[in-house]
């Protein structure tokens, strides 16, 4: 293959992964925008999002697409009020000290490693691609179920955008960013708002894993990778700015794809590492980020 | 009407104020005196069950004791702060969004408001943290408003405000008076108090120590000093 068409490659390898970071970033950024706190247990919600994906799909009859769908449909809800409980149970009670937060999700982390290794065992299982379209260009062939998952991320990134900036749960979502003691005085049940974000932010990790499963295999420790890229990806952005989170991940994903593909995976993660260096140096509020 | 008894407020182990007695009627403006640091701020902050509180806090024979903040709110009171603190990133007509949801009003409600301050309707695209100061403080006020209040309390509303913007306030709060509203008004500026108040409440040692009508006060300046300092 000559330089041109394995570019294009690279680059449509790097929008995949630009998506899938894309969702799970702004996941993390949500809840770092309004509630202010850490959340080091992303990465093992993304995971729990994967195992209970890879349950729903083998236990639902039928062809793979239907099983998948199902996963899709009740997986990240799932993922979602088991992080809306860990608020009301756990985080609310730290009173959503930082430094406690972040120790707590560390807790978490493992609590659902431990629970996925032993009720899902230490293999990695694959869970079987919905459908199996091959894109057919001139040089390459390229999977269509790659392309959905471009587009199906997309459409969820376009809904939270719209979700944020169109409805009132956006809005009280926003007020109680700006100001959680003046949003309570206007009648913000500000409780409610933390677990609904807190719930909001795993959701979408769990999209991202749903939308995954299909290209990668399911493990238990599967969620280290995504939390040390979303991380990155939300410093480039800047924290709490779900624009600067999309951008931050298109950078990322692109180069990520381009250079894993000239070079190695190691040389990019060694790049992006490289670069969060450089704006927590130059510019700590990340690229698109206010002043603090 | 709103009345207190027994109130004390808290941060942390600090107790800032202790067996506070109020009543704020409607149709009047009660306003409250006090030095720098006796807890007007707080004291308003009880009201709205926005810190450690004890107590009874009765509206209108409803007992609000027992109730967290977002629930004070939605029985009707409402609070303009102390430095406006508006949601700054939020547009005027979010701002004022936001207040209407508290207690679900709707369209008309929104248009009632906006006639007492036009300036806003102009503006309701705006950022709210680009408005002026003055425009500032009218929104605070104006998304106050929103809820259709059955008390409204400010907290010293006229700090840093030119004389012709204070006037401008002052005569939305006159006008409120007749709506039935009971207004709390903590204020520092004598003249001001003098023009709006009915009756006029001193905070002294983390209480209020004294309640006297509005008329007559005037020619009591002795009463003012010794709580204000004038
Ligand atoms: N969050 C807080 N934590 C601890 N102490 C506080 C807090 N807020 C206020 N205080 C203290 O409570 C006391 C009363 O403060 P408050 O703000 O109610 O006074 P104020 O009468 O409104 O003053 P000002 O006229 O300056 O606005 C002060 O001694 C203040 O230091
Ligand atoms: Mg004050």
């Amino acid at each position: 293959m000559s330089f041109g068409p394995f570019l294009l490659l690279a680059l449509m390898e790097g929008l995949v992964s630009a998506a899938v970071l894309a969702l799970m970033a702004s996941g993390l950024s949500l809840v770092f925008g309004v509630m202010r706190v850490v959340n080091v247990a992303h990465g093992a919600f993304f995971m729990t999002g994967a195992v209970l994906a890879w349950f729903v799909a083998g236990h639902v009859p039928g062809p793979p697409v239907v099983g998948w769908l199902v996963a899709l449909i009740i997986v990240p809800p799932l993922v979602g009020l088991l992080a809306a409980a860990v608020d009301v149970l756990v985080l609310k009670r730290l009173e959503y000290e930082p430094e406690a937060v972040i120790v707590a999700t560390i807790g978490l982390l493992y609590i659902l490693e431990q629970v996925a290794l032993l009720s899902f065992g230490p293999d990695a299982r694959p869970v079987a691609a919905p459908f199996s379209l091959r894109l057919q260009l001139p040089w390459f062939g390229y999977s269509g179920y790659k392309l959905f998952v471009v587009a199906a991320a997309g459409a969820v990134l376009l809904a939270v955008w719209l979700v944020m900036t169109r409805t009132r749960f956006g809005l009280v979502m926003r007020a109680t960013q700006v100001d959680r003691v003046t949003a309570r005085a206007f009648g913000i049940n500000v409780d409610r708002v933390y677990a609904g974000t807190f719930g909001l932010g795993a959701a979408l990790a769990a999209v991202a894993a749903v939308l995954v499963v299909p290209t990668t295999q399911v493990h238990y420790l599967m969620g280290g990778d995504p939390l040390l890229l979303s991380f990155i990806t939300v410093i480039i952005g800047g924290l709490g700015s779900l624009r600067g989170t999309l951008v931050a991940a298109l950078i990322i994903g692109l180069s990520d794809g381009v250079i894993s593909m000239f070079w190695a995976p190691t040389l990019s993660k060694i790049i992006a590492t490289l670069l969060v260096a450089l704006v927590l140096v130059f510019r700590p509020q990340g690229l698109f980020g206010a002043k603090a | 009407m709103l009345r207190l008894e027994g109130v004390s407020a808290s941060y942390g182990a600090v107790t800032v104020l202790r067996d506070v007695v109020l009543e704020a009627r409607g149709g009047e403006v009660t306003c409250i005196m006090g030095r720098n640091g006796v807890g007007k701020t707080t004291l308003m902050r009880a009201i709205m069950g926005l810190v450690a509180r004890q107590g009874r806090f009765v509206l209108d024979g409803d007992d609000l004791s027992a109730l967290p903040a977002h629930e004070v709110a939605r029985h009707g009171i409402a609070l303009v702060p102390q430095g406006r603190r508006l949601f700054g990133p939020l547009t005027v007509a979010e701002n004022l969004e936001i207040g209407l949801m508290t207690r679900h009003r709707g369209r008309a409600v929104h248009e009632q408001v906006l006639d007492l301050f036009p300036r806003l309707r102009e503006r309701l695209g705006q950022v709210s943290q680009t408005l002026s100061g003055g425009e500032q403080q009218m929104l605070a006020i104006a998304r106050a408003l929103c809820l259709e209040p059955k008390v409204l309390l400010l907290d010293e509303p006229t700090e840093g405000l030119q004389p012709s913007m204070i006037a401008a306030i002052r005569e939305v709060l006159l006008g409120l008076k007749s709506t039935g509203v009971a207004t709390v008004l903590v204020e520092q500026r004598v003249d001001a108090v003098l023009q709006v108040a009915d009756r006029v409440a001193f905070m002294g040692h983390g209480t209020v120590a004294e309640v006297v009508p509005g008329a007559g006060l005037r020619a009591d300046a002795p009463r003012f000093a010794a709580y204000v300092g004038v």
